[in-house]
């Protein structure tokens, strides 16, 4: 049979987009200085993470930056196989989502581990992550 | 208020449909829909449609479809709720005609997502969560997203990657029944198991497909219904909406979707049924383990208790609750603001004993079949139940 007959069309659309960190500044500067801050609502105490500037647990915008201690336990993960176009040249990443102690969990990248190794209900711990380009981020290692 | 039927359904054939574009495949089950409702495209006063888009060139799909129909004119609407986009639309239109606003409407899902390359496809795909803090540095892709749910309920219930395989070889099986499926083939067991991986520990098998297809539904007040002299339509009962939160780490768990849970239990309160009364259900399998949390989810077996159900053909046509005789998601395949209008427009077939071929017919006791839709990650639940 063949191939039905279509146009490549003559207009590429490329989209990157600015992603405004403001009110949540405080976090993005602490990745650089080793640090992973969450927040803390000042009227119901509740702890936010990822942080927030507005507590959507009360309505209030004040809340105070905590430093998380980053130890936690893996609830679950998965490695990536087929990935998105745009992380085409990473290797297989393990993604985890972990139970920090401080009450609050966190999805990020599991590294420094084989696949083969990690266990539900291991200890890992959060950690701040300076790529060579300066680019801040944070990631799972195992303790 | 308004009762509301359902009096006519279209449905496009799915799969690599590069032969037409949008307006063409959404006129492959439009027309068939209006003529089988005994209307024109004059006649449709509303139009709500189910569409995600970004993987076909129109933005605005509502308004190229319904001129290139004949519907321009009509109140008309694009709803998004990711993969339950199709549900959406259909409560949309479905509280027009409750809310006594309109006499008629018309649903339509439509998406082409084969106008692109897979690895955008996962891409934009994988945005569909909470992007900033769970694709912008870690890359989750939908299948990931499934693969960490898949992981926990191993962990608390042993279930295992064989009966994951296993609702692919029973949606394999129907599909392979269904003119208008996708995957119109059988597969083994040790053929799922053997295909690649693909977000661990969920394989090829495990994935529904990428898929372009069209599916359309006329609905209309009991006062219509009358006047058009339609005898014995299939009524909306109850559609139950729910929803959870954008970032996966804010869940308190991941061996099933709260918002089914939550939308299930509205719509069985609303329709006043329960699991039990139901004769057929479609749910929302882009995942293989998304069909056994749904079980439990929907209340068709106790939490942790969905591997069995399918170990022991409980889910298969001539089962306790035959569910996706279809070919589900994973067969059929997965035109996101597609499928909740699919779903609806084979259980109408299911419910008016109109299926083709008849081998996969389900024998109804009370006329109640449940259709169970979400989006992103049950980031959006409906539960909608027909019942003749």
């Amino acid at each position: 049979m063949d191939k039905p007959l279509s146009l490549k069309s003559a207009r590429k659309l490329q989209i990157r987009y600015n992603l405004p960190i403001g009110r949540t500044s405080n976090f993005w500067k602490g990745l650089e200085d080793g640090k992973v801050y969450a927040t803390k609502c000042q009227k119901c105490g509740r702890l936010h993470f990822p942080p927030v500037a507005d507590c959507g647990s009360c309505g209030s915008s004040k809340l105070d930056w905590t430093v998380l201690s980053g130890d936690g336990e893996l609830v679950t993960f998965t490695q990536v196989f087929i990935k998105p176009a745009s992380f085409s040249d990473e290797s297989n990443y393990i993604v985890a989502i972990a139970h920090l102690n401080e009450g609050v969990k966190a999805l990020a990248w599991l590294t420094g581990i084989e696949r083969e190794n990690v266990k539900v209900g291991m200890k890992v711990k959060l950690v701040s992550k300076v790529f060579l380009d300066r680019r801040v981020s944070y990631e799972f290692i195992p303790v | 208020m308004n009762k509301v039927a359902i009096i006519g359904v279209g449905h496009s054939r799915f799969g690599d449909r590069s032969d037409v574009n949008l307006s063409e495949l959404s006129f492959e089950a439009i027309q068939p829909s209006l003529e089988a409702s005994g209307l024109t495209a004059k006649d449709i006063p509303y139009i709500a449609l189910g569409s995600m888009g970004v993987w076909s060139e129109e933005p605005l799909p509502a308004v190229v479809i319904a001129e290139y129909c004949g519907l321009t004119g009509a109140g008309l609407v694009r709803c998004e709720a990711a993969c339950a986009s199709g549900s959406a639309a259909t409560f949309n239109a479905y509280c027009a005609i409750r809310s006594e606003q309109m006499d008629l409407a018309l649903v339509v899902g439509a998406e082409k997502m084969k106008q692109i390359d897979a690895p955008t496809i996962m891409e934009l795909i994988g945005r569909a969560g909470y992007y900033m803090w769970e694709f912008e540095n870690f890359g989750m892709t939908f299948p990931a997203y499934y693969a960490v749910h898949a992981v926990q309920h191993m962990q608390k219930y042993g279930t295992t990657e064989e009966d994951l395989a296993l609702v692919a070889v029973k949606n394999h099986k129907y599909g392979a029944m269904n003119p208008l499926a996708h995957l119109q083939h059988e597969i083994t067991l040790q053929k799922a198991l053997d295909s690649s991986v693909i977000a661990w520990p969920l394989k090829l098998y495990d994935c529904c497909p990428i898929t372009d297809g069209t599916a359309s539904l006329v609905l209309a007040s009991e006062k219509k219904v009358k006047e058009l002299g339609i005898e014995d339509p299939v009524w909306i009962e109850a559609i139950g909406v729910a929803s959870d939160t954008a970032n996966l780490s804010k869940r308190e768990t991941y061996v099933g979707l709260d918002a089914s849970v939550k939308a299930a239990r509205r719509a069985y309160r609303t329709a006043g049924i329960s699991a039990k009364d139901i004769d057929v259900a479609t749910v929302h399998d882009c995942f293989t383990i998304a069909e056994i949390m749904a079980y439990e989810d929907l209340g068709f077996c106790e939490k942790g208790h969905g591997a069995n159900m399918v170990r022991e053909g409980e889910t298969e046509v001539d089962g306790r609750i035959p569910v996706n005789v279809d070919g589900g998601l994973k067969a059929k395949g997965h035109p996101i603001g597609t499928t909740g209008v699919s779903m609806l427009v084979e259980l109408t077939k299911q419910l008016l004993e109109d299926v083709k071929p008849k081998k996969r017919q389900v024998s109804l006791k009370n006329y109640v079949a449940l259709a169970h839709n979400t989006g992103g990650t049950g980031h959006y639940g409906f539960v909608t139940i027909l019942r003749r």
